[in-house]
């Protein structure tokens, strides 16, 4: 009985014909690269999913909040500048579309392009953080001022935190990309996961933004 | 043509130079395997933990009034023991024995990630050792649960260390799941469809699922409760405003799921082990494979049936009622295609498959009781009683627990090359079995009378029966030592294991025992079905274990 056997046939099929004159140990190494392929951008979605039930669990818990209390928000709570957050929301809307042209470029082997872009996209992202803070001293209402309050700096402050680790990537692709061919045309998996975080980022700030500034 | 075919050999010869060392189990391993079980020793320690922690609360509970402990030290015991044995012990030995298995199961050198495997394992011991320790410090003292505003009334030190310990613990989990959730969709054999697949993988996809969608709220539960705790909000806090009830809600939306993450699991490992030892074809096959899907599916929606009492609005309850006792649906199902594979089959009555057989009898009493505890009425009656202590026990510890002993009864020969002692095996089961009933049993009794749970004394009344149940849980408690030291003394010094003893089928006997470094000499191909017992196109009834791995090659039919 085998309910399993020799595979030569699949071992042949992935062998590299340019590796054929190396030796059979390089050969079969190389084998057993290639038979491991890249989940690692299926796994980055999978991580999303479960990063944005954390979103979604707050976001419930705010409805919820909103729907049960009689007012809101509450009497008392200081009327909200929408000015500031609006700007912000645009460059961080904008930055999502600056960082897209450097996944073209890195496409087209264009690590200068790549480097333009995504230091312009960490650009950006600092200045929401930066304006998320002059918010944070502007505001009239503390963290303890009213459920709304609390609800609100907890909200944005979470996601400020992505905000800052999705800068954190982009900072560290950038410094990856300054070693001569660490990303080419082919691989660039750093630079699509922190461009799809950003996007990320960015989708759940617009949830945020509708949620605690326009309802 | 012999070029391609040794090729592969003499890479693996040079990959696998060096042997594993007892202190790869101590150690930063990406080894699917060291990390298998060090998940799985390392529950077990949180096992005994929790158990003697159990011990404690049964001996305060010998007697109608605390005199054992104080009652804010059992308030502590109580929590943490709920804590450690479903955060420490029940997951992560689920998770230990997914992360051994799944890769072997698929024909897979490794998982998806094995470095992020690691990290996922090594936030357990800190995450354990914080909450444990909190003992000596601050215990916490609000329930497993956790329901504010008690947790936020009986010590921050103790609330806080549990709030991080669980959200690291879970944070754990999530980086497992994604792990078993890519390898399993991705990683199998190119011979294997998803419907080849063992059944112990369609159970942990279903399980990863419901970490994935479940533990993050949790963790957005966890972090608004830190804030109420230690910043002064007032989220879940009905004197600032807040409002306890959404506490409750997202607090069950993960701990519901968390029975079936952390029972699936075990529902695919006995899938797995009945069919071998009863040397038949598994009833059913897709039914149980879908069937943990609809589980995980409708996991997701009767979470708010833990919340009858808390001023759940009527259609609301109506609701999740309904959806509660659908899930027991799928849950028969699988019930009835175990029972239907046993069913007839040349049945070896050894300590994988006694315990297998226990977790059905056992666990269909705790399923039976849900049904009963999920009709609004009834739940009212007895919530916060005995009756749902002796319905989640019999869930959990018949169910779950049973499910880990016969896995790692069915599993030690292929994780160590020793079989284990069969007569300490069935002694293990006799006792476990005798413990466990008369241990939970008179709890139903006890719930129906009336008597509350979490509370340090009880009513003079209810004393026969206590000690009845503390009596069966010392026999519980005993019964762990013939276990503990059949598996120690086997993995030392038992006898040798073939690679494949039970005769199985699916690909984890087809390779070593214990498996080498990358599992495989050469990627295996599926030639017939992972419970194909029996059948005419295979010879499996009458091949012997061999000393060779089957791999070698020789051709089949």
């Amino acid at each position: 009985m085998s309910i399993v056997e020799n595979v030569e046939k699949s071992m042949q099929g992935t062998v590299d014909p340019a590796k054929a004159d190396l030796n059979h140990h390089a050969a079969t190494i190389a084998t057993e690269h290639e038979a491991h392929p890249d989940h690692r951008m299926f796994g980055l979605i999978v991580f999303l999913g479960a990063e944005s039930m954390i979103f979604l669990g707050l976001f419930a818990a705010y409805l919820t909040f909103r729907v049960v209390y009689p007012e809101w928000p509450p009497a008392g709570t200081p009327e909200r500048e929408l000015l500031l957050p609006s700007i912000n929301t645009a460059i961080l809307i904008g930055s999502s579309f600056v960082i897209h042209n450097a996944e073209a470029d890195i496409k087209n082997n264009n690590v200068k392009g790549l480097q333009l872009w995504f230091g312009a996209t960490a650009l950006m992202g600092i200045i929401f953080l930066a304006g998320q803070l002059y918010e944070y001293l502007h505001l009239e209402f503390g963290l303890k001022t009213n459920l709304y309050a609390s609800t609100f700096y907890v909200l944005t402050g979470f996601h400020g935190l992505h905000v800052f680790l999705g800068v954190c990537l982009i900072l560290a692709v950038l410094w990856r990309s300054l070693k001569s061919a660490h990303y080419s045309e082919e691989h660039h998996f750093g630079v699509e996961a922190a461009e799809i975080y950003w996007h990320f980022v960015d989708v759940i700030w617009i949830i945020l933004f509708v949620l605690l500034y326009l309802l | 043509m012999t070029q391609v075919k040794n090729a592969p050999v003499a890479a693996v010869a040079s990959v696998h130079e060096t042997e594993r060392k007892w202190w790869h189990f101590f150690t930063f391993s990406t080894d699917h395997k060291v990390i298998g079980i060090q998940y799985i020793v390392t529950s077990f320690i949180f096992y005994l933990i929790g158990g003697s922690l159990a011990t404690a609360i049964r001996t305060e509970l010998a007697t109608p009034a605390p005199d054992f402990v104080t009652p804010e030290v059992y308030n502590s015991l109580l929590t943490l023991h709920g804590t450690v044995m479903i955060f420490l012990w029940i997951i992560p030995a689920g998770a230990g024995l997914a992360n051994y298995l799944i890769p072997l199961m698929i024909g897979a050198r490794d998982m998806a990630f094995p470095k992020l495997n690691a990290v996922a394992f090594w936030m357990i011991p800190p995450a354990g050792l914080m909450l444990v320790l909190s003992f000596f410090l601050e215990a916490p003292q609000s329930g497993w649960t956790s329901y504010p505003p008690l947790s936020l009334m009986t010590g921050k030190v103790g609330e806080g260390i549990w709030i991080f310990s669980l959200l690291i613990s879970g944070t754990s989990s999530i980086l497992g799941a994604i792990n078993f959730l890519v390898t399993i969709l991705k990683m199998r054999v190119p011979s294997m469809g998803i419907h080849e697949m063992p059944l112990f993988c369609w159970a942990m996809l279903s399980t990863s699922g419901l970490v994935l969608i479940g533990t993050p709220v949790l963790a957005g539960a966890l972090i608004l409760l830190a804030f109420d705790l230690l910043a002064g909000t007032a989220f879940f806090n009905p004197t600032g405003g807040g409002d306890p009830v959404v506490y409750q809600h997202m607090f069950w939306f993960y701990s519901h799921p968390a029975v079936y993450i952390m029972v699936l699991p075990l529902f695919g490992a006995i899938s797995d082990i009945l069919p071998v030892h009863a040397r038949k074809p598994i009833f059913g096959y897709k039914a149980i494979a879908y069937s943990s899907i609809a589980i995980s599916f409708l996991g997701l929606i009767v979470w708010a049936h833990h919340m009858f009492t808390s001023g759940t609005p009527a259609w609301l309850r109506m609701f999740f009622m309904i959806t509660t006792m659908i899930i027991a649906v799928p849950t028969g199902i699988k019930v009835f295609g175990w029972l239907a594979t046993i069913w007839g089959g040349k049945i070896s009555l050894n300590s994988a498959m006694l315990f297998a057989m226990g977790f059905i009898a056992v666990f269909v009493i705790g399923g039976i009781s849900g049904v009963m505890l999920a009709a609004v009425p009834f739940d009212i009656h007895v919530h916060d009683t005995y009756f749902v202590v002796a319905h989640l026990h019999y869930v959990l510890f018949g169910g779950s627990v049973f499910g880990i002993y016969a896995a790692i009864y069915h599993w030690f020969p292929k994780m160590t090359g020793r079989m284990m002692n069969e007569p300490l095996g069935i002694i293990h089961f006799g006792l476990t079995f005798i413990g466990m009933n008369l241990t939970f049993l008179p709890m139903h009794e006890l719930g129906l009378l009336g008597m509350n749970r979490r509370i340090a004394f009880y009513d003079p009344r209810f004393t026969s029966l206590n000690q009845l149940v503390t009596l069966g849980s010392y026999i519980l408690a005993v019964s762990t030592f013939p276990f503990m030291f059949n598996a120690v003394w086997s993995w030392l010094k038992g006898k040798p294991a073939a690679d494949n003893p039970w005769r199985a089928l699916t690909l984890e006997w087809q390779t070593s025992s214990p498996p080498m470094i990358e599992n495989f000499e050469v990627l295996p191909v599926l030639t017939q079905g992972p419970y194909d017992y029996g059948m005419t196109h295979g010879s499996t009834e009458a091949d012997p274990a061999t000393e060779t791995p089957v791999l070698s090659g020789s051709p089949s039919a």
